[in-house]
């Protein structure tokens, strides 16, 4: 092979790579573009406080499906908080044992468990027996995603803090759970934090869980046993209707969204900037 | 050491409640789907037949949908995804680095619906215009019969790869840091080339490589939402990329509500247990192959430390 050849095979790999880079990105400006320029139109203040309006009528907002899409993440993180964070604790404390394997096979098993089934899960357990939509259900649902985001997150950010401190607070006589509540879980606090936020990010975008759990409502309600709009569910069932000012309302839905995503990710990644700088410190 | 018992225990407890939690999911979609277990037996697999009418139940179609919307989208999306996680971690200056990986990484955080959303009113009639343009004598291939109506296999396929390209590239980018830098600068003292001294580092880590293409290939297999609003909703089992299909996320999704009677119920569970069963193997394929690779690199590294040891000494 010549040099000449060979050096062109590498220049063309290397152009490759750019061009990837460039195609992956072509997509998220078009989507963006879309969602910012089509959801910017319907959306305004009406949007955020009043109710669906029925068809025909111009109009409505989504103040139901917001307050909806909070309360259910809200309840979601009311059992997924705690338990991701102390089983992610054990994972850590625990790194070697047979059982923390098991807990972390679990929890990448739970991760790559489609978010349908996790519906139908919740249907079986939280809507079948009491023959009843509710928003006890979906919060369930989310909240069986959130769990295993939690504790890998929890997990990876407790193993990063310097042994050193551990062993610090172990060799002035502390026990270990107060080795880990007072010492090293606050040093990993930051990050874990973060790792809650974006946990919740991506499940208030969640659609599948709550088709069958939560549902849908058409009125505002803050029950926990009956059917409960999301924004979403809301977006969904817009998008699939035949009519235009449905249609613009559920871009106006998608920007909301996509706003939260943003705000989240912009938010962790500063905080992960200045979780960096520390420990380089 | 009493003491740390109880905080064994006590943390321990939570552990096993995440544990139980997919131990939970698997007994249940069996339970909730038995009596179309007991009824259709090994036929649902290979049953091409999706009748709720006169109770005739088949999962054919839809795990054939979900099968070939996901390797088109691989096909699509592995060239782009490798393509960029050897730009990032191998090419671009330092600079770059952050910015790129955080634009990709919005890209799998933006909500599936809103794929979907952009998938009906965008991607699906720029499809459309794409079937409608191509030369008829192309219409006699398989691939590309049927007919010209925007949604179906090929929008799926394409909104499919857009959503996995950041899954299998951050993963892929993780195993190529776990390849040693003296396996690089090696090649680079041998006089070669980037391509060269890359396809190195690429061969090497081949197996996290394939691990991390599979992890995308689990995630595209549970897709619902996006491919939902896409794919056109026909069960049917074709080679086509025009014609409306179906995946079994997406059967769920849309008929789960309207299920009357309980034998239909029970058929779209057992879909769901079908759709469980097999994201379980693919992903604890891929988990392994990536786990291989990184203990192997471990081994090695160690074995290189032990091998450069007495040259040190000296």
């Amino acid at each position: 092979m010549s040099m000449w050849w060979r050096k062109f095979v590498s220049a063309a790999f290397v152009a490759f790579c750019g061009a990837s880079v460039l195609l992956a990105l072509v997509p998220l400006a078009f989507i963006l573009f879309f969602v910012v320029s089509q959801g910017i139109q319907a959306l305004n203040f009406e949007f955020f406080t009043s109710m669906p309006k029925p068809v025909g009528e111009e109009g409505g907002g989504m103040g139901n499906a917001i307050v909806g899409t909070l309360m259910l993440t809200g309840l979601g993180s009311l059992f997924a908080i705690p338990i991701g964070i102390v089983s992610g604790i054990y994972m850590a404390e625990y790194a070697g044992s047979r059982f923390s394997a098991t807990i972390r096979f679990a929890a990448d098993t739970l991760n790559g468990v489609p978010s349908i089934v996790v519906g139908v899960f919740v249907y079986g357990i939280a809507v079948l027996p009491f023959k009843q939509f509710s928003a006890l259900a979906g919060g369930l649902a989310l909240g069986i995603m959130m769990i295993p985001i939690i504790a890998r997150t929890t997990e990876e950010l407790l193993l990063l803090v310097p042994s050193t401190m551990r062993e610090g607070a172990l060799a002035l006589g502390a026990t270990r759970a107060r080795a880990v509540f007072s010492v090293v879980l606050p040093a990993a606090a930051p990050g874990i934090i973060t790792g809650v936020v974006l946990a919740l990010a991506r499940i208030a975008g969640e659609t599948a869980p709550l088709l069958f759990t939560s549902f849908n409502n058409r009125f505002f309600t803050t029950s926990m046993t009956q059917p409960i709009a999301s924004l979403t569910v809301q977006v969904f069932t817009y998008a699939i209707s035949p009519y235009e000012d449905w249609h613009r309302q559920a871009w106006a839905g998608a920007l909301v969204l996509v706003m939260i995503v943003l705000v989240c990710s912009l938010l962790a990644r500063l905080a992960t900037r200045r979780l960096e700088g520390m420990v380089r410190n | 050491m009493r003491k740390d018992l109880g905080f064994r225990l006590g943390t321990g407890v939570f552990g096993l409640v995440l544990i139980l939690i997919v131990a939970a999911i698997g007994v249940e979609l069996v339970r909730q789907s038995w009596l179309s277990i007991q009824k259709f037996g090994l036929g649902f697999w290979r049953t091409d037949i999706w009748d709720p009418v006169s109770g005739e139940f088949g999962a054919l179609p839809f795990i054939w949908g979900t099968l070939y919307s996901s390797v088109l989208a691989l096909a699509i999306s592995t060239p782009i995804a490798l393509g960029i996680a050897v730009f990032i971690s191998e090419l671009c200056p330092a600079r770059l680095k952050q910015p790129l990986v955080f634009l990709t990484e919005l890209l799998a955080a933006i909500p599936s619906i809103v794929y979907g959303l952009w998938g009906v009113f965008v991607l699906v009639p720029l499809v459309r215009e794409f079937e409608l343009w191509i030369p008829d004598s192309w219409r006699e291939w398989t691939l590309f019969s049927g007919p010209p109506v925007g949604v179906g296999m090929l929008s799926a396929a394409l909104i499919l790869a857009i959503m996995v390209i950041p899954f299998s590239s951050s993963v892929a980018r993780e195993v190529l840091k776990s390849v040693p830098v003296a396996q690089r600068e090696g090649a680079y003292a041998l006089g070669a080339t980037r391509f060269e001294a890359i396809s190195a580092a690429l061969y090497y880590a081949r197996t996290g490589i394939v691990g991390s293409v599979m992890l995308g290939f689990g995630r595209a297999l549970g897709e619902t939402m996006a491919v939902t609003m896409v794919i056109g909703n026909n069960p049917q089992v074709s080679m086509s990329l025009f014609a409306p299909q179906y995946t079994m996320a997406a059967v769920i999704a849309n008929e789960f509500t309207e299920a009357a009677d309980e034998l239909y119920l029970h058929a779209l569970i057992e879909i769901g247990l079908v759709l469980f069963v097999i994201t379980l193997i693919v992903n604890f394929l891929s988990r392994l192959l990536i786990w291989s690779m990184a203990r192997s690199a471990r081994k090695q590294v160690r074995a290189a430390v032990h091998t450069a040891e007495p040259v040190a000494a000296l």
